[in-house]
C-alpha cells in the first residue's frame, strides 16, 4: 500500500514507452500530417494568397507554378495554392463530420445488438452484411442522385454508407466485454441496460472505434473526391480537392500541375489519417497495455 | 421452508447448443434438478470440479441466466416476482478474476458510489460516509477511492471487489472462487476478512469452490456438485468425516496431504479420468465411469439424493456403505 507513489510513476513511465515505442513513427508521422491539415483548413484565409473563388482573372489562365503562384494556376486563372487550402475545408469537413455520424449509427446498432442478442441483433448483423455487400461508394452515388450535389448531401450519402465497419467492431468487442465480471457485477447492482452500455462498456472500446474512425476518415476523403471527381459533389465554382482533379481531367498531360497538386493533398492527408490510425491501433493494442500488472 | 434466506426448488438450468451442422442442436443440461436452502447467516459450501454447474447456478440464483425449469425464492418470494433493485439489495456476488471484475476506467469511489446513488441515496454526504465505512471494513485506506483498478494488487482488488458486493448491505452474498485467482500468502487474508465481515453484518454466504480445503474451513454446510447435479449434502464435519458418495470421497482425497495424515484408504478414493461432458452425460449415475465402486445397477439407474442420517444426504446406490 505504501508503494503507491513508485506505482504510479512506473505507470507513468510505461504511459510514456508506450507512446515513444508502439505508436512509433507512424503515430508522430501521421499525427503531424493530419494536424497540418487541420492548421491548414482552419487558418485557410491567412495562408491563401487570393480569394479561391473570386479571383478568376483570364489573363492568368494556366500559368505554371512560380512565386506569384506557388502551384500554378488553373483555366480561369486562380491560384490552384490558395484552392487546394481552401478545399481542405471541404474535404476535413467532410471526413470528420461523415466519421462522426458513421460512429453514431455503427456504435449505437453494434453495442445494442451484441449487448440485447436476439432477434434484434440478426436484424442488425443482417443489415450490417448488406451494407458491406453493396458497394459503399455505388450505394453513396444512388444517395446523391436523390439529395443532389453540394456538401450536406456529401455528409449524409457518405455518413449513411460506412458505419457497418464501426457497428461490426461495436458488436464483437460488446460480446467480448458482457461476460467480464464488472459488467455482470453492475447487473447485479441494479444498473439499467443504458447504463451498463455508456458507463460500464462504451468507456472501455472506446480505443479500437477510435482508430477505426480515424481509419475511415481517410476513405470518406477519397469517396468524397471520387463523388466530386465524378461531378456529384462540390459544386463548381468551391474548390474541392476531388472537383479540382475532376476539372483538370483532360488537361493532365498538357497542364499537369492542375492535378498534381490537388492528388498530393489528398494523398498525404490520407496517408496522413491512415498512419495515425495505425498508430493508435498499435497504443489501444491491449496486448501493449500493463493493465496486468 | 419459510425461515430460508434462499431456496432453490428442482431448478435446472439447460444451454441449447450447436447448429445444424455440427450433428444437430443438443441440450447441455448445465444444472439439474437442484434443490437446496440456505439460512441468514448461515455459510453453505458448494463444491465441485470445473463445469459441473457452479458458476451456472450462481448465475441463475443471481437473475442473469433465467432457469429452464424449478423455482428460486429469495427471502419468500420468487426471484422473478422481485424489482432488479431489491433484489440486488438482498443478494450480491464476489467474483472469481479480481482482475477483470472492477471497470478499468471508475475509480473505486464511483464503483462503490453509483449503486447507493441508483437506490436512492442523494444525499452526498451519506454517500460518502457509506464508501467511505466500507473501504474502512474491508481494510483499504481512504485516500484509495480516487485511485483505478490498475493501481491495485490482486488481493487489494479482491478487497474492493468485496467491498462492491456488500455496499448496498445484502443479506446473501455469492463468492465464486473468491481466491482461487490469488496468490496463496493473500488467500488466508481474504478469507478471514470474508469470515469477518460474515459476523460483523450477518452476512449468508455461498461459497463456491473446486477446493475443499477453502470450503472446509468456512461452511457450516457443505454440497457437492457433479454434472450439474448435486450428489452429497451435508454439515460439514459430517461430510469430511463420514463421506458417503465416492466423488466426495474422490475430492477429499484430492486434498494435497504432504504429512500423509489421512488414512490410506482415501488414497484408494481418488478419482479416474476425467468429467464427463455435460452434452452428452453417462446413462445412469453420472459418476459412474469413475467410480471406485461401480455395479451394473449404476449404469442403468440414476440414483435419488436421499437422507442416510439426518441433514446428510447422498446420492450414490450405496450410500448405507462405508467406505
Amino acid at each position: 500500500m505504501s508503494q503507491s507513489t513508485p506505482a504510479s510513476a512506473t505507470a507513468d513511465i510505461a504511459v510514456k514507452r508506450r507512446f515513444r515505442l508502439k505508436g512509433g513513427l507512424s503515430l508522430w508521422i501521421g499525427g503531424a500530417l493530419v494536424g497540418l491539415a487541420l492548421v491548414v483548413a482552419i487558418a485557410a484565409p491567412l495562408i491563401a494568397l487570393t480569394d479561391p473563388v473570386m479571383s478568376a482573372n483570364l489573363m492568368n489562365a494556366e500559368l505554371p507554378p512560380s512565386l506569384e503562384f506557388p502551384f500554378g494556376t488553373d483555366a480561369q486563372g486562380r491560384d490552384i495554392y490558395s484552392r487546394i487550402v481552401y478545399g481542405s475545408r471541404i474535404s476535413l469537413t467532410v471526413g470528420v463530420v461523415s466519421q462522426i455520424v458513421n460512429s453514431l449509427i455503427g456504435v449505437s446498432l453494434g453495442l445494442s445488438a451484441g449487448y440485447w442478442g436476439g432477434l434484434w441483433d440478426d436484424l442488425v448483423s443482417g443489415l450490417t452484411n448488406l451494407m458491406l455487400a453493396i458497394p459503399s461508394l455505388i450505394f453513396a452515388l444512388a444517395i446523391m442522385a436523390i439529395l443532389g450535389p453540394g456538401l450536406v448531401s456529401l455528409v449524409i450519402a457518405l455518413g449513411l454508407t460506412n458505419w457497418s465497419y464501426s457497428c461490426r467492431l461495436a458488436r464483437a468487442q460488446v460480446l467480448s466485454l458482457k461476460s467480464q465480471g464488472y459488467v455482470q457485477a453492475a447487473r447485479i447492482l441494479g444498473y439499467g441496460d443504458l447504463r451498463i452500455m455508456f458507463t460500464q462498456l462504451l468507456p472501455n472500446m472506446l480505443g479500437p472505434l477510435i482508430v477505426i474512425a480515424t481509419l475511415g476518415m481517410g476513405s470518406a476523403i477519397l469517396a468524397e473526391a471520387a463523388l466530386s471527381f465524378l461531378g456529384l459533389g462540390i459544386r463548381p465554382p468551391f474548390p474541392s480537392w476531388g472537383s479540382m482533379l475532376s476539372e483538370a481531367r483532360d488537361q493532365i498531360t498538357t497542364v499537369p500541375w492542375l492535378s498534381v497538386f490537388p492528388g498530393l493533398a489528398i494523398f498525404f492527408t490520407v496517408l496522413g489519417l491512415n498512419l495515425l490510425g495505425d498508430g493508435l491501433r498499435d497504443i489501444f493494442d491491449p496486448q501493449a497495455t500493463t493493465r496486468r500488472t | 421452508m419459510a425461515d430460508s434466506l434462499l431456496a432453490l426448488d428442482d431448478l435446472a438450468v439447460h444451454f441449447t447448443v450447436g447448429g445444424t451442422f455440427a450433428g444437430g442442436l443438443k441440450t447441455l443440461k448445465a444444472v439439474e434438478g437442484i434443490t437446496l436452502d440456505v439460512k441468514p447467516g448461515e455459510c453453505l459450501g458448494l463444491v465441485g470440479e470445473s463445469g459441473c454447474g457452479k458458476s451456472t447456478l450462481a448465475l441463475a440464483i443471481m437473475g442473469l441466466i433465467a432457469p429452464t425449469r424449478g423455482r428460486i425464492a429469495l427471502d419468500g418470494r420468487n426471484l422473478n416476482q422481485r424489482a432488479r433493485l431489491e433484489t440486488a439489495r438482498t443478494v450480491q456476488m464476489v467474483f472469481q478474476d479480481p482482475y477483470a471484475s472492477l471497470n478499468p476506467r471508475q475509480t473505486v469511489r464511483r464503483t462503490l458510489a453509483d449503486p447507493l446513488r441508483l437506490q436512492g441515496l442523494r444525499d452526498k454526504a451519506e454517500v460518502d460516509g457509506r464508501v467511505m465505512d466500507m473501504l474502512a471494513k474491508v481494510g483499504l485506506r481512504p485516500e484509495h477511492a480516487d485511485r483505478y483498478p490498475h493501481e491495485f494488487s490482486g488481493g487489494q482488488r479482491q478487497r474492493i471487489g468485496i467491498a462492491r458486493a456488500l455496499i448496498l448491505r445484502p443479506k446473501l452474498v455469492i463468492c465464486d472462487e473468491p481466491v482461487s485467482a490469488l496468490d496463496v500468502s493473500i488467500r488466508a487474508q481474504i478469507i478471514n476478512l470474508l469470515l469477518e465481515l460474515k459476523d460483523e453484518m450477518g452476512l449468508a454466504y455461498i461459497m463456491i469452490s473446486h477446493d475443499l480445503g477453502v470450503v472446509e474451513h468456512v461452511s457450516d454446510r457443505v454440497a457437492v456438485m457433479y454434472l450439474g447435479r448435486i450428489v452429497e449434502q451435508g454439515g460439514w464435519q459430517e461430510i469430511f468425516e463420514n463421506p458417503r458418495h465416492p466423488y466426495t470421497r474422490a475430492l477429499i482425497a484430492a486434498i494435497p496431504d504432504p504429512f500423509h495424515r489421512a488414512p490410506a484408504a482415501t488414497v484408494r478414493a481418488k478419482a479416474k479420468g476425467e468429467i464427463a461432458s455435460a452434452l452428452n452425460p453417462p446413462p445412469g449415475c453420472p459418476f459412474h465411469p469413475r467410480c471406485p465402486i461401480k455395479a451394473e445397477r449404476c449404469v442403468s439407474e440414476l440414483p435419488a439424493l436421499e437422507a442416510v442420517a439426518p441433514g446428510h444426504r447422498a446420492a450414490c446406490h450405496f450410500r448405507d456403505r462405508p467406505q
